[in-house]
């Protein structure tokens, strides 16, 4: 039985590449993924997180002593405002507590990883679930299938309405402090984003050339969404899902600030710690300092994968 | 227009509804249930025991409902706790402070953004553009309250030019009719008051501009940038139309229409950046009351002020619809 | 990024100019001598919290205390910068044998801010009409400290109510009042002292008779006229003029007829920053002349830039509690013993808490009648610990901790770096500590209902009486303990039925040492909490009790 939809498969499948490859008869992925090895913002923002990733795999491994233990505990007095800067045996210093800096900030590193990571991964498999059900619905046409879509979209209406910090704070009142309310919050607050630009991709979608093609032939519709209009779609959701793991984790950073962050201690984390150093700012400026720093950096280097992403994906923009 | 405008209110009814009960449901689900939401800390078991028989929490769930709707519907958000007063005046009482910290903020944000995205554009791989665009990621990548610091500590402890705190230098003795201290000044005409209370807007207002304006600043590029390719303007240009007419008619008014969606999305998202910086700069709106509300589990507070915000917040969306409709007739059809 | 900064820095530097030239025009007014500057320049301080009543009288916070204490004068007091209790508005006062019959000989020349006579009969009006209140009035968050002190009301109208101790106020010479109360409270005198007992003017009591409460059981909203400066007056140095709430900021002004040395400076501000860096920032830049709660870290970075901070004295103690209920090798003494050695309590002393710090070796500051030389001290000794915790059979004691988030409280200037101190000493000994946080106000509920096994927590002293600190816990059974101990329990209702103020420092001195003995928690330190001051200001004699009178300031 299948002979026939499969040769119209292969048809809009066909269409669909001439639409995006300009005859070069590459997928649009693969064009995709050519420019961007060429884009130096992709390759600047690869080098970047790869030593980020790197770092939070081996951190555990390299960093030279327990992150929390207070071994020079009696050389600082944050009271008499005598901190330890970087010298030999400590190459970040102490920290207020007497902990080496440099291994917290090593191991820091995977936890800001785990953070923006789960939190995007959240805040995408909810936001694509709840988009992607609305944007079937909606390509599917038929009645219900449009109220389904406006209920969902409501819903997403809604979430948006209420600014991420509040929804994240809401989520920390209901679950208490931990870095999973972290996770939660943050991600939580990326679902309606996810959502409404699956669903708008999805849409677009539906409207091109090659899916009325295929609409033409007379596929069933729900092969349609499933094997053509999805897998298209997901394009902007990957190049949002990127940008995500940067704001994922400046927003972490932003909790703990407000005294929402995960209060575990035993695994340092940077957006804690530049919440907790401010503190010292007049002090030891450097103990805000080198989270700042690689917060700032892992975050750029994230956006700049995304943005090259955006622009080697965008037809329009490529020259 | 008014059935566009009518049709996009009653838009509103349903997600307002859905609000209220998703709010309810937290409320519901806080752990101790919401007679502990409600009580001080040091209230006894009997107390709890008589909140909870007066609030009628032993009744129907769908009762409790009706009656949460019924004072939702009064604008009856109960008494915050950390001020004893009730949430709607502490609403009214601080929205001002924010909207006039959001205005500032907007207002630097469009007006460097809007010409830096297009100069950038125009100039494409120049020295400006790539500055504009590098600018712009970094922007996004600061925690805003650490730029706070950061600025509070250059231009307020270092070089002591602009105030760190506050609205208003304390027992300057201005009067205040609207709330909206700069207003107030001039309008009063106490022009000192008015100039003290810019001043204290300049450092808060930039930080919380940072991110708007990276935001703000890449839109415009790239949406110069994609309007530049238009047939139209290849037509206009092949037609030898001036070239102040093509960027000002066809190019600047076109790529402005996703800017401008993009601002009133970002009215939303100032919010949560108000929080912080009015926390870093101890400026008394909305945003600070939050964190404050936050800081003492003040719960009918958080939940009246997430309420309101959410309504002001697609109330803000619903104008910028009805301005982008002006702009561009296309979007009535729809 | 060059561009776009350069942009804000050409309108940040034309701003600047302008605001120079303003600063330049308004330093010309200011160049004038100390005494015109008392007149013009207002003293900004910032608090960390905001006051929530002009009436001290519905309120229990440090907050509202500080605004109201301007505002108001209570029949005793504490001498400025000690913690001895003296008189206020009384010149004078005796009481009988018992402990029951209080004459106050009160000062005549005494005025209400609204232009009323003070007298014996004001007195009365007052303690009368608190004692006659009704309705929502006797919840206990309305008037907390009148049913902590004197019991109930003329008509309790629930059982929870403690019975009424206060039995009369007479005034029995036009300046000589004398209240009575049921049976001696170790509360007396020091009560006379709480600032939420601050004598309002008769003509505000009349005006505000058929005053009430609204809102909902235990969230209350405070009557009225206790919002509005207009509507309130007592006889303190200033008078309220006006409260912004939206920008959360009250002004007070010098009241011209004070009956003592009028207030050096025309007008006080007390605004609030919440956040502490803030606090700090604002003094540093100038826009605030003072704050409380100084960060440890900051105060040797203020006194180096030119800043006062003054020494305060200590009048608390910090300690981590046992909750026996929570887990239970705490009823196990020598486990309670094997953590009181294995923290050192010394190293939070020397690196986290400000100068005049100690560590505490009892529930109360060495500077209260009744504190003991004698008590069994538990010195730092990581190996004691281990071998009493094996003796006891808890070599593997895994045990919660509670710490409170994003406060700092007068005797725990940074909960989180204490806590991560004492957790990393208790692991040391082979404890293993499940960590919980909470913020301040979901917290103090918490470990009060016994939800904490081990938790930090302290207390400021009210008044000088040791019973205001060991009394408030362990006169009776406590889920924030949950301990029975009917040796200290009964000692403690005798101690606090006691009229005879020598009888009473041996038993205190007796209880204490018991009480460490049984060891139901640790006493960690005693502190005095910073408070800052610009140095242009001569500040106000600092207070051990937070009770600084700002009517001292003058301008330098």
């Amino acid at each position: 039985m299948s002979t026939k939809t499969d040769k119209i498969d292969r048809l809009a499948e066909l269409t669909a590449a001439k639409r995006t490859d300009q005859g070069h008869g590459e997928s649009l992925w693969r064009e995709a993924f050519k420019r961007l090895r060429r884009s130096p913002m992709a390759i600047a923002g690869t080098i970047v997180v790869g030593i980020f990733i790197v770092i939070a795999i081996v951190g555990p491994y390299i960093a030279p002593f327990d992150p929390v233990s207070q071994t020079w505990g009696d050389e600082v007095f944050p009271n008499k405002n005598t901190f330890v800067g970087p010298r030999a045996e400590n190459w970040l210093g102490l920290d207020h507590l007497g902990r080496d800096q440099f291994s917290r900030m090593v191991i820091g590193a995977r936890q800001s990883l785990m953070v923006g990571v789960v939190a995007t991964l959240l805040g995408f498999a909810f936001g694509a679930l709840l988009g992607g059900i609305a944007g079937a619905a909606a390509g599917l046409g038929k009645r219900w299938g449009r109220r389904l879509d406006t209920v969902l979209m409501r819903f997403t209406d809604m979430m948006l309405a209420i600014p991420a910090l509040l929804l994240a704070v809401s989520v920390a009142a209901l679950m208490g402090q931990s870095l999973a309310t972290v996770m939660i919050a943050v991600g939580v607050a990326q679902v309606p984003i996810f959502a409404r630009l699956l669903r708008g991709s999805m849409l677009s979608q539906a409207h091109s050339d090659y899916v009325l093609a295929a609409k033409a032939t007379g596929i069933k519709r729900r092969r349609i969404v499933l094997a053509h209009i999805l897998p298209n779609s997901m394009g902007p959701v990957l190049v949002q899902a990127t940008l995500t793991l940067a704001t994922a984790i400046i927003d972490a950073a932003a909790l703990s600030y407000l005294g929402l962050g995960s209060p575990d201690q035993s695994t340092p984390e940077w957006g804690t710690m530049l919440a907790d150093a401010q503190r010292f700012l007049s002090g030891a400026p450097q103990l805000a300092i080198y989270p700042a720093v690689a917060i700032i950096i892992t975050a750029l280097g994230f956006t700049l994968l995304g943005e090259a992403m955006r622009e080697s994906l965008d037809p329009k923009l490529r020259k | 227009m008014f059935r566009f405008v009518v049709r996009r209110l009653l838009q509103l009814v349903p997600t307002l509804l859905g609000l209220s009960l998703l709010l309810f449901i937290w409320v519901h689900s806080l752990p101790g249930g919401p007679e502990y939401s409600l009580l001080n800390e040091d209230a006894t078991d009997e107390q709890r025991a008589a909140l909870r028989e007066s609030l009628g929490l032993n009744e129907p769930i769908w009762v409790q409902y009706g009656r949460f709707m019924a004072k939702l519907v009064q604008l009856d958000f109960g008494i915050s706790l950390q001020t004893g007063q009730p949430v709607l005046t502490e609403f009214f009482n601080r929205f001002p402070a924010t909207a006039e910290l959001g205005i500032m903020a907007m207002t630097m944000a469009v007006c460097v953004g809007i010409p830096l995205g297009y100069f950038a554009a125009r100039y494409r791989g120049r020295f400006l553009d790539t500055g504009a665009v590098a600018g712009s990621l970094i922007g996004i990548c600061i925690p805003v309250f650490f730029l706070g610091f950061i600025l509070k500590l250059i231009f307020s402890e270092h070089l002591g030019l602009l105030p760190s705190a506050f609205r208003q230098t304390a027992g300057i003795n201005a009067t205040h009719p609207t709330g909206f201290y700069v207003l107030d000044g001039l309008l009063t005409g106490e022009f000192d008051a008015a100039w003290d209370a810019f001043l204290h807007l300049i450092l808060p207002g930039l930080t919380l501009a940072s991110i708007p304006l990276a935001i703000i600043t890449r839109m415009t590029r790239a949406s110069v940038l994609e309007v530049m390719g238009e047939d139209y303007v290849r037509t206009a240009e092949s037609k030898g139309l001036q070239q102040r007419i093509i960027r000002g008619r066809h190019i600047l008014r076109n790529a402005m229409l996703p800017v401008v969606t993009a601002i009133g999305l970002l009215t939303g998202a100032l919010f949560a950046g108000a929080v912080l910086t009015e926390s870093v700069f101890a400026f008394q709106g909305m945003g600070l009351f939050v964190y404050q509300a936050t800081q003492t589990r003040d719960y009918p507070a958080l939940m009246g002020f997430i309420m309101l915000i959410a309504t002001v917040y697609v109330l803000v969306n619903l104008l910028v619809d009805i301005s982008y409709s002006l702009f561009d007739p296309r979007v009535r059809v729809r | 990024m060059r561009t776009k900064r350069s942009h804000g820095l050409r309108a940040l530097a034309v701003l600047a100019a302008a605001g120079m030239l303003a600063t330049a025009c308004a330093s010309d007014r200011d160049d004038s001598s100390a005494d015109e500057k008392n007149e013009n320049q207002p003293l900004i301080f910032a608090a960390p919290g905001d006051a929530r009543s002009l009436d001290p009288f519905y309120a229990t916070d440090g907050e509202t205390f500080r605004v109201t204490r301007q505002m108001y004068n209570t029949l005793l007091k504490h001498e400025a910068g000690g913690s001895e209790i003296v008189g206020d508005l009384a010149k004078d006062w005796s009481q009988n044998d018992e402990g029951t019959v209080w004459t106050f000989d009160l000062h005549d020349n005494v005025t209400f801010h609204d232009d009323e006579k003070f007298n014996a009969e004001a007195v009365c009006a007052n303690y009368d009409h608190w004692f006659n209140l009704s309705g929502d009035f006797q919840d206990s968050n309305v008037s907390y400290y009148w049913q902590t002190i004197f019991g109930g009301f003329a008509e309790n109208e629930s059982d929870d109510i403690p019975p009424a101790n206060y039995v009369s106020c007479t005034a029995e010479e036009e300046f000589k009042v004398v209240i009575e109360v049921d049976k001696y409270s170790a509360s007396l005198p020091g009560g006379f002292s709480m600032a939420a007992f601050g004598i309002m003017s008769p003509k505000v009591l009349d005006a505000q008779a058929d005053m009430e409460v609204t809102g909902e059981p235990g969230a209350f909203e405070f009557p009225e006229y206790s919002q509005d400066p207009d509507a309130v007056a007592g006889t303190g140095p200033y008078r309220a003029v006006g409260w912004d709430k939206s920008s959360q900021e009250i002004t007070l002004e010098r009241f011209d007829d004070y009956w003592a040395e009028p207030a050096g400076i025309k007008t006080l501000i007390i605004k609030t920053i919440s956040d502490e860096n803030a606090r700090k920032q604002a003094l540093e830049a100038g826009d605030i002349h003072g704050y409380d709660l100084v960060a440890p870290a900051d105060v040797e970075p203020l006194k180096s830039a030119g800043f006062e901070v003054p020494d305060r004295g200590v009048f608390n103690v910090l300690y981590m509690a046992y909750q026996q209920e929570g887990n239970e090798a705490l009823e196990d003494l020598q486990v309670r013993q094997a953590l009181a050695h294995a923290v050192n309590r010394q190293r939070i002393v020397d690196s986290l808490l400000p100068e005049g710090s100690e560590v505490a070796t009892q529930f109360m500051p060495p500077t209260l009648t009744g504190w003991s030389e004698n008590v069994t001290e538990y010195e730092y000794d990581t190996d004691k610990a281990v071998d009493l915790l094996a003796d006891a059979g808890y070599s593997d004691l895994t045990i919660d901790f509670c710490y409170p988030t994003e406060v700092t409280r007068p005797y725990m200037p940074a909960p989180r770096d204490i806590y991560d101190i004492i957790k990393g000493d208790l692991e040391a000994a082979g404890i293993t500590v499940e960590e919980e946080s909470m913020p301040w106000g979901d917290y103090v509920a918490h470990t009060d209902a016994g939800g904490c096994s081990l938790y930090l927590l302290g207390w400021t002293g009210d008044f000088n009486e040791a019973y205001n600190f060991i009394g408030t816990w362990f006169g009776d059974y406590d889920r924030g303990w949950g301990f029975r101990n009917d040796e200290i329990f009964d000692a403690m209702d005798a101690v606090a039925n006691e009229p005879d103020p020598a009888a009473r420092e041996t038993m205190y001195i007796e209880l204490n040492e018991t009480i460490m003995d049984f060891l139901p928690g640790l006493p960690i330190s005693s502190s005095p909490p910073s408070i800052a001051f610009s140095a242009d200001l001569n500040p106000p004699t600092t207070s051990p009790l937070t009770q600084e009178n700002f009517a001292e300031a003058t301008w330098k």
